[in-house]
Order: structure tokens, then sequence, then C-alpha cells
């Protein structure tokens, strides 16, 4: 469905300093420098899938969902969606793809959101019976039936989001593009637009390719991430996979009856310690949780144990550090 | 068409949704060139005339030069203010729809409250034809609508090639205000009055002698006999946008290219 | 005092940043003082009696009209103030150490100055140069430059205090958009700006000259050009002052009034 080969861009940027004497000199001449922003990255997706794309800001997330848009030229590579290379056919290829730019709006601002859904039927050209079926599924499914008739400047941003998200949907594409769909959202509206995401990929088997920099995102939708820095492709796989490679730490809470004797435990790290809880962090690799417990019982009268594996975030911050892209 | 009418709708909807500001603005832009009319007034009180042309013939050939700004700032405003649909990155949003660019910019804003202007310089329009003693023809009304409509061809035109500065700079696009703004003052005044260096430029680069002079003439009957030939001018301005659409899509080329 | 320097500097700062807008504003005040001679020139060819005043007193005043557009201009405005009285932030205002009638009236003023200062001076260093009839010409004598560079800056302290008043009649309205309007059209139409004042019917030079727009534009370019003669000059100077007096005398008051107000509200 997706093929992207080899695709390069580079920017010239204007050097930019402060200081009156910097700035009068700009007025005749001015530096540049040229920034990689994507370094031969390539992958394959297939339909129906839901890949995360993430990396740090800056790392060339917009730059590849600008070219896979068909927003962008790049400087080399070649790119096939659906059949369409995206920037050379722009207006028949982007009928088949939806998308939502997270921190700009496509709805009108000042009138009812139904107008702006009327007026992208129309952009899209969307044959009427369709566009009912389309709407009636999305204010179902994403709960809109209150707020489509109210002026987007008067939506909440989770409801606002929503919208969005239904608006990019209505001419029923296959492939959805979604750049931070959940920033600055509340933890319920980060869970609606989680569920729903999930609902339209199972049921109309729609493919989507979300940018986040929230991990819980990628947990919940994402069996495969692609991790991008410094314009570079780092890992591109299974998000389990990737756990069972960084995510060997887990931690252990453990609360036991008052002792003042600290805890001798070999292969262990601990990460705090007091009279009656100690908390610890364990390579799975190098020592079995069952040693620790058995060595734990051992020492102290046990009251209750916790053991919880390593965030994803922390094993993403991990990632960063290996490649030396934070 | 259809497409660009529903763009007019949703923000006609938009705009009157301010109903004080609207009004107000709308009055502004009824009173802004009525000052200006009416300093036109004083001037022609005290010299009688400008170069063989009398005050109704001028005030003629203002109502025509505003009527086509005011018609293509409320319908081309969309290139007029296309910076900050650059600045705010909107643009970007305007590619993944499927249709072109040139429909979807001019949709993209539309300024209702330039009707002031335009009802100003209809009534202008009127006062003068009343004034002047001319034998109206069937062509003589072709010239008439054809000066305004190439007006508004030749103002769009220059916001559209201000706006593909925008995919260079965002900064010194005042300079289109010459072209706007100053060929607006400039053709308030028949083409004849200026410096040949003047009249040349705005005749042959940017054509607004098609459309404030060569017609004029026709409509006045200041011309030599058998001179049908004059009505057809105004198609210059007609001519003038293709160019501009070659820059503008070159433009969106380039925008393409560096994404900047 | 200070803090009057420092916007200054800013704005000074900001406009070198924008090269190209400066350059693009400078061909364009060019442009148009252009198209306005070559308008009046053509008028002026057939006349048949003595203008009430010169065509090179006329281009003087036009040229000083174009490099001076910042000392004048009414809808020149700082939406930052606006917001500050729409959004109710003006409370923060209220905090600081100094009275902001004051405040705003530096902050204004410097504004003005840092963009005359970019615009004015290279619009003027070429219309000097520029070849006859169009050339800016000297004023007549020294002292005639120093009555000008006087009427020019009690002008332009003139020209802030009306403008205050549109700010303040903000906190009434809360909306920038009538007053300045009102005092864009009136207000420019009566300093000159559409039609030199000397050209304009005389019994619409009387109320001209009752109000004081043509204080901060028309007086001092007809000073400059030796149309006003010295002696009127220096009547005129006192109108100034006592327009200035009564501007921020009537504008302190009703800022007063105004924030009072707010207080009130709580902001």
């Amino acid at each position: 469905m997706i093929k992207v080969n080899g695709i390069s861009k580079s920017f010239k940027v204007a050097k930019r300093s402060t200081g009156v004497g910097h700035a009068l000199k700009g007025l005749f001449h001015r530096e540049y420098t040229t920034v990689e922003a994507l370094r031969d990255i390539s992958f394959s997706i297939e339909p129906g899938e839901i890949v995360g794309y993430i990396g740090p800001n800056g790392a060339g997330k917009s730059t590849t969902i600008k070219v896979m848009s068909g927003i962008l030229v790049p400087d080399r590579g070649s790119c096939s969606i659906m059949g369409y290379t995206p920037w050379m056919e722009r207006v028949p290829y982007v009928k088949n793809i939806g998308v939502v730019f997270g921190q700009r709006s496509q709805l009108w601002w000042d009138v009812p959101v139904m107008d702006s859904f009327q007026l992208l039927r129309d952009i899209y050209k969307v044959p009427e019976p369709e566009y009912r079926a389309n709407l009636t599924l999305l204010i179902e499914t994403l709960d809109l039936n209150e707020i489509v008739n109210t002026p987007v400047r008067q939506l909440s941003l989770g409801q606002r989001m929503r919208c969005e998200i239904a608006a990019s949907l209505l001419h029923s594409p296959q492939i959805l593009f979604l750049d931070e769909p959940t920033i600055g959202l509340d933890a319920v509206s980060k869970i609606a637009v989680r569920h729903f995401i999930q609902t339209i990929n199972q049921e109309k088997g729609v493919t989507v390719i979300l940018t986040t920099h929230d991990m819980n995102d990628i947990e919940a939708l994402a069996k495969r991430i692609i991790l991008i820095g410094k314009g570079s492709l780092l890992y591109d796989g299974n998000l389990q996979a990737l756990r069972s490679r960084f995510g060997t730490r887990k931690t252990i809470t453990a609360d036991y009856r008052e002792t003042d004797i600290p805890l001798d435990i070999p292969g262990v790290s601990v990460l705090s310690w007091s009279t009656e809880r100690a908390v610890l962090s364990v390579d799975t690799e190098q020592v079995m949780i069952s040693d620790v417990l058995t060595q734990l019982s051992r020492q102290v009268e046990l009251l209750d144990v916790t053991i919880d594996t390593q965030p994803i975030e922390d094993i993403i911050v991990q990632l960063y550090k290996e490649y030396q892209i934070s | 068409m259809k497409l660009y009418f529903q763009y007019l709708v949703i923000l006609f909807k938009s705009q009157v949704q301010y109903r004080t500001s609207f009004w107000l603005l709308t009055l502004g832009q009824f009173f802004i060139p009525f000052s200006i009319f009416a300093g036109l007034y004083f001037l022609f009180e005290r010299f009688g005339q400008i170069k063989d042309w009398n005050f109704y013939e001028v005030a003629l050939c203002f109502a025509v030069i505003h009527m086509a700004f005011a018609i293509s700032e409320c319908f081309a405003r969309g290139f007029d203010a296309f910076s900050s649909l650059v600045v705010a990155g909107d643009f970007d949003r305007l590619l993944v729809r499927p249709r072109s660019t040139v429909v979807q910019v001019l949709g993209s804003k539309f300024e209702f409250t330039r009707f002031g202007r335009l009802v100003q310089s209809i009534i202008v329009l009127v006062f003068a034809v009343s004034n002047l003693p001319i034998e109206w023809t069937v062509l003589k009304g072709v010239a008439l609508f054809l000066m305004i409509a190439s007006g508004v061809f030749i103002f769009t035109g220059i916001y559209m090639l201000a706006a593909t500065l925008c995919f260079w700079t965002i900064q010194g696009l005042e300079v289109a205000n010459i072209f706007t703004d100053g060929g607006r003052e400039m053709a308030q005044y028949p083409l004849n009055i200026y410096h040949k260096w003047v009249s040349r430029f705005f005749t042959f680069v940017i054509p607004f002698g098609c459309v404030n002079y060569f017609p004029l003439l026709y409509i006045l009957g200041k011309t030599s006999a058998n001179s049908d030939l004059y009505v057809l001018t105004p198609l210059a301005g007609f001519i003038f946008i293709l160019p501009c659409l070659l820059v503008w899509q070159f433009g969106v080329r380039r925008y393409r290219s560096t994404g900047s | 005092m200070k803090m009057y320097i420092s916007v200054f500097k800013l704005r000074l700062y900001n406009g070198l940043q924008y090269r190209s807008a400066a350059l693009a504003g400078i061909a364009t005040q060019f442009f148009w003082g252009f198209i306005i001679i070559m308008v009046f020139e053509a008028f002026y060819s057939q006349l048949a009696n003595t203008p009430p005043i010169s065509l090179t007193q006329l281009i003087t005043y036009i040229w000083l009209q174009q490099s001076f557009l910042a000392f004048i201009m009414l809808w020149f405005r700082d939406n930052e103030l606006f917001q500050l009285i729409t959004t109710g932030n003006i409370a923060y205002e209220l905090c600081r150490p100094s009275e902001i009638y004051g405040f705003w009236y530096a902050k204004l003023l410097a504004q003005r100055l840092a963009s005359a200062m970019l615009r004015s001076l290279p619009i003027l260093i070429v219309a000097f140069f520029l070849p006859q009839p169009y050339r800016l010409s000297l004023p007549p004598d020294p002292s005639t430059l120093l009555l000008f560079s006087i009427t020019l800056i009690l002008g332009l302290f003139v020209l802030v205090s009306i403008s205050m008043l549109i700010y303040i009649s903000v906190f009434v309205t809360m909306s920038p958009v009538g007053s300045l309007l009102m005092f864009g059209v009136i207000g420019e139409f009566f300093a000159g700006m559409v039609i030199p004042i000397p050209l304009m019917p005389v019994w619409l030079q009387h109320i001209a000259n009752l109000l004081p727009f043509h204080l901060a534009a028309d007086f001092p370019f007809r000073v400059y050009s030796g149309h006003i003669p010295k002696e009127e000059a220096l009547t005129g100077i006192i109108t100034q002052f006592i327009w200035l007096a009564a501007l921020v005398g009537l504008g302190s008051f009703a800022m007063r009034r105004a924030l009072r107000r707010v207080v009130v509200q709580g902001g």
C-alpha cells in the first residue's frame, strides 16, 4: 500500500543572530545553513496497519508526513502510495487520504461544524449517499450529535479534535495521517480519540500513520513503530520486540515489617530504601525475578510486593540515548 | 464555480457573526473613498479642469476604478491576504485537498465590508453618468462593463503576483501596494495627465490604461471616427492574468520543493 | 526615560530586521509622491490665476508628507495596547510603578520616532537629489529650519495626544474599529492628507484651522517651505502648546475615569 524508498530532503535555513551589528550586516548579506531533514528513509506499510511514527522534535516526522501527503517534493528517492507518487499526481492522489494536523484546524472557525462538513463534502465531491452514510457513522461513533451545530470557536479542544478527525474521514479515505492528534487533550478526550482510531481501523480497514509524543497513544494503538532521529530511520518494527530488547528492567516495590538492616541482593540496584519499604530495579537478563523474591523473603518479613514493567516512555528515552539523538 | 460559491456562503456567515464591527467596517469602506472623492471635487472647484478633462469625466474614471478595486478586494481577498495563510502554515492544508490551489486560495477569504466602497463608487458612477452628455449605445454599455471587469482582473493579477512573492519572503510585500493602492490612486485620473514613462508602464506592463483611458475616450466620444476597436482594449486586462497564473503555479512548485 | 529608550531601541532594531519591508515602504512612498505631484503638475499646467501655494512649495509639502508619514498617520496603531484593554489584562499594567498615561504616551511616541527614523531619512535624502522640478527644496533660511523642527516635534506631541484619545475610547467601546475609523477619516482629511489645506475652499480651510489635526502635518510643512511667514509660525507654536495642554489634560482625565471603572469592575 505504501512504499517509501530512499527519501532524502534538505532545507536551506537563513542564519539569524542577535545584536544590532549583525542585523545591520544582515541588510547586505545573509548566511545560510543546510539542514538535512530526511536522509535515505525507506519503509513500507501494508493495508490496515496502524503505524506509530515517533522521534524527538525536529527529527523529521512532519517532513515525512508532508512528503507522503503530497505537500513536499523530496530531493531524492521514490514513494508509491496506492500506485500514486504523491507529489506528482497531487489532485487524484489526495482524494484517497485524510490528514489531521493536530495543531491546526481545518474547520471554519466561526460557523457551526456542520457547515464545515458540508463544504468539505463539496471540496472532495463526495456523492450524497456516501456522505450521509459516513456522517451518520462518524456522528455516532465520535458522539458528535450535540456539538455539530455549535460554532467551532465555542468547542473545547477535545470536542474540536473529534470534529477534526471526523472532517478528514468524510470522503472515506483509505489512509489517514494523524500528526499529533492528542496534543493538548485531557485524559478523557485522549481515550475517546484513541478508541475511535481503533474503531475505524478495524471496521473500515483504514491504514493509519500517526506521529505523537505521547507513548500511551503508541501503546494503545500501534503494533508497529518507526523511530527516526536527525532525519535517519533508526528502528522499524514491533513494539513488543522493542520492549523485550530494551525493556528488560523491572521495578520491584516491597513493603515489609520494620527493620533497620539494609537489603543486600546481588545483581539488584536499590532505587530507594527505608525501614519499611524498598524500591528495587532488576535487569531480568542477569537475575531472575523469582530469585530476587526468594532473597527478599529471606531477608525481610514481606507484607506486600508489586512488580512493574518499565514504562514505554523510559524505553524511548533509552533509545534516544542509545542513538544519541536527544 | 459551485465550490467558490460555497466558500462565499460559509465566509459570509462567519463575517456577520461580528455584526458591529462588520457594519462599522462597511461604513468605513464607504467613507474612506468618499473623502478622497470630496478632495477631487474641491480640486476641480479650484482648478476647473485637468488637461481637457472635466470633473464629471474624471468622476466616471474614479467610479470605474474604485468599483473594480472594491470587487477584487472582496472576491480575491484570499490572494491579497495570502501571507497570513502561509505564515500560519495553513497552505499545507490546501495542498492535501483535491482541488486547484487557485480556487482554494480565492475561497479562503472574502472581505464583504468592501461593499461599502462598492456602493460609494456606484453612487459616483450614477452621479457622473447623469451629468455627462453621453449618447449611450449598446457598444458603449459593453465598453463600460468591460472596463470594470478588466480592472477586477488586473487587481486580482497583481494580488496573485504579490501572493507568489510570499513563497520567497513574507517581508517587503508592501511593495505590492505600489501597484494595487498606488495603481488605484493613479488610475483615478485618466492616464494621459501623467508623464510618458508612467503612462507607458501602465499601458504595456500593467494595463490600467486599457481600463481607464482608451475605453473612456470611446465612451466620451473623444476618439477620432471609426474607433469601435477601443471597446476591445479592456481585454488586455483579461490577458494580463495569464502570466500571473503561470507565475503562481511556479511559486507553488517552488514552495513544494523547499517547504519554507 | 529608560523605558522610553528601550522601546525606541526595540522598534528600531525590529525595523532593521525587516530590511526588505523598509525598502518596500520607501519605494511605495516614492511612487505615491510622484503620482500626487504629477496630478498637481497637470492641474497647475492650465492655471489662469495665481494659486494659493506655488508648485515648488506644494512639491516640498508632498515630500515632507511622505517622509514623515509615521508622524502624522492616525491609523498607525499598537494592537498590543488594544488587546490589553479589551482582554482586561490592563489590570497588570496597573501594578506597574508608573503612571499609565505617561507610560503609554512614551511608548507610542517612541514607536513613531523609530519608524520615522527608518523611513524619513532615506526619503528626504533621495528627494533632495531628485531632478527639478521634483526636487525637495531647502528651507529659505536657517531660522526657518529651526522653526520647522520645533513645529514638527510639537506637532508629533499633539498627534500622539490625539491618538491617546483613540486608545482611551476603547475602554468604552471595547473595539478599536469605530474610533480608528472616525479619527482616521476625519483626522486625515483635515490634516491635509487628501488634498493640501491651502487648496481647499476657504470655508473648509477655516474648519481645518479650528481643528488640531493640521498642527501635526500641514502646519510644520508650510513653515518649512516658507508658505507660512515666521511671525505667523510663532503664533502657530502657541496654538500648538494650547492644544497640547488641552489634549493631554483631557486624555489623562478620561484615562483616570476609565481606569477607575476598570478597578471597580475588577478588570
